[in-house]
């Protein structure tokens, strides 16, 4: 995989795999290409040279549309939530796929597309439930704190009952225990629901614990791969945290 | 005191006249970020699609049907010319594509039916309704009530439609965050069309009511300037604003006009809402019910 923007280079000849059902943690120093990395799986940047295989089918260009179509959702760095909008109805956009009355049938809210609406109610329920929202299920999300934000975000992405879950820095800007809540729900996602998890991560306490297996990347180019352990130990991945001395 | 609250009816029956040429416009605002200037062309085109099909002896609901379908046609027809090129472009390009778009759909729409002004007849009489004369002596129109009714009756069902479906989520999350919407499996350009032309529907209604009133002609075009005062009342993304800002429009241009105008020599009705909306921008430039929006720096 490769990617660049005009001169600069974001990703140069990464590749590696997803096993179905594991974790697979994305790490490395600021700036090596992690947010690029997913953001080419999920199709919003077209890398130049490369393709994402996914469900044994290879593209080279996918757009985010299609991608939420095969069952790839995601959450972003920067919390991209629909802000002015209750937590109810951002969970209710995650269904958006799965919903398939038409506009006509909505717009007269005829039997169907009202049964409809109920049945992917009871859905978001569920998500809402197992994430411990439903005090705040009516609130506009963006008068909820941060941590929480973060939540509902996951949450939008788990009511589209993805089969691929992408997570950028799920647990940035989190105090200790909101992080440990929010690790216990990534556990309990890819365990329960069976999701297949990628996520990036800086807190390596969390990565260790988390991950069935690690990539590493370093100014755009993969430097280690493996599990928690190897990768720990690796000689290249401790010079690129820790620098290299003259 | 009876004298009052007559010129109050009447103007806030005018006003939800403003109001509904402002609902198009923030139908389009809301789910897209453009200011489309080609609103009121919209209006003009709609109605005089209707006429120009009632004069060639096709029944009334089949010229409105059919009108309703020329204007999901022109829906699709920006999307994918004018809308779908522009992606990711600053407002202002999309701003001025509209007006770009406004010359054109005034051109068709007299290129096909003509210039001159057709009458367009409802058959709701625009006379005061009796009863209302017996008892109270107030001069009320039955047709500006109808109006209203018809007005307050569509804006009951966007109100609907925008909190209660899932088309509707989707528009708002449109309007809240792109990137968002497209992680989530929101088709932009489906959602465009399907606003452009609901914002249509809105202006064939407005378009019948005003040309049943004024007549269908090209003065039509202007009511999109009318809707801008309202607009910066209300709000340019709320629906409520808009009806909330076409009442106090209509009630103070005409409470002005009465109780102001004899001092100042009269005809201040037709700029005393842009004096009242440039008062308001200064106290209050998100509008009564529009988004206020703060920066983190």
């Amino acid at each position: 995989m490769s990617l660049a923007f005009g001169g600069v280079v974001a990703l140069q000849g990464v590749s590696f795999d997803v096993r179905e059902h594991e974790i697979r943690a994305i790490i490395g120093p600021n700036g090596a290409g992690k947010s690029s990395m997913l953001n080419v799986i999920n199709g919003v940047y077209h890398p130049q040279r490369g393709s994402v295989a996914f469900k044994g089918r290879r593209r080279r260009r996918i757009d985010p549309y299609e991608a939420a179509k095969l069952g790839i959702a995601r959450t972003f760095q920067n919390i991209a939530l629909f802000r002015g909008m209750s937590v109810l109805d951002n969970l209710m956009t995650g269904r958006n796929l799965k919903m398939k009355r038409n506009v006509l049938e909505q717009a007269l809210y005829l039997g169907p597309a009202r049964r409809e609406e109920l049945e992917h109610r009871k859905k978001v329920e569920a998500v809402i439930d197992f994430l411990e929202i439903q005090h705040v299920r009516r609130t506009p999300v963006g008068r909820l704190p941060y941590g929480l934000q973060k939540r509902v975000e996951l949450g939008r992405a788990l009511a589209a009952e993805p089969e691929l879950l992408l997570l950028d820095e799920p647990m940035a800007g989190m105090n200790l225990e909101e992080k440990q809540d929010m690790s216990r729900f990534i556990l309990d996602v890819n365990d329960q629901m069976g999701a297949t998890i990628v996520l990036i991560e800086h807190d390596m306490s969390v990565v260790m614990d988390l991950s069935d297996r690690v990539v590493v990347l370093d100014y755009g180019r993969k430097i280690a791969d493996g599990t928690p352990e190897e990768v720990r130990s690796n000689k290249a991945v401790i010079d690129a945290y820790l620098g290299v001395a003259h | 005191m009876q004298f009052f609250f007559e010129v109050l009816i009447g103007g806030l029956l005018a006003g939800v006249m403003y109001s509904l040429v402002a609902l198009g416009f923030v139908l389009i605002y809301k789910a897209s970020g453009v200011f489309n200037f080609a609103q009121g062309a919209m209006v003009f085109f709609a109605a005089l699609t209707t006429v120009g099909f009632i004069s060639m002896g096709v029944p009334f609901w089949l010229a409105a049907a059919l009108a309703l379908a020329a204007m999901t046609v022109l829906a699709f027809l920006t999307e994918r010319v004018v809308l779908r090129p522009l992606v990711n472009q600053p407002q202002i390009t999309l701003f001025m594509a509209t007006i770009g778009l406004t010359f054109f759909i005034e051109g068709v729409a007299q290129l096909t039916w003509g210039a001159q002004v057709h009458a367009l007849d409802l058959g709701i009489a625009d006379e005061p309704i009796e009863w209302l004369m017996d008892h109270t002596a107030m001069n009320v129109s039955k047709f500006d009530l109808v109006a209203s009714g018809i007005a307050a009756a569509l804006v009951t069902v966007l109100a609907l439609f925008f909190n209660k479906t899932r088309t509707g989520r989707a528009l708002r999350a449109v309007a809240d965050d792109h990137q968002a919407a497209l992680a989530v499996g929101i088709s932009l350009q489906r959602i465009w069309v399907i606003v452009w032309a609901t914002a249509g529907f809105v202006a064939l209604v407005t378009g019948l009511l005003w040309g049943a009133r004024n007549g269908v002609q090209f003065a039509l075009t202007f009511l999109a300037l009318k809707a801008l005062p309202v607009l910066v009342l209300g709000g340019f993304d709320s629906i409520a604003g808009a009806i909330v800002g076409g009442l106090i429009i209509g009630a103070s241009e005409k409470l002005a006009e009465v109780y102001i105008g004899p001092h100042v020599g009269g005809g201040i009705e037709s700029w005393f809402p842009y004096v009242l909306a440039l008062a308001f921008l200064l106290v209050r430039p998100e509008g009564l019910f529009g988004e206020r929006r703060i920066d983190r720096v």
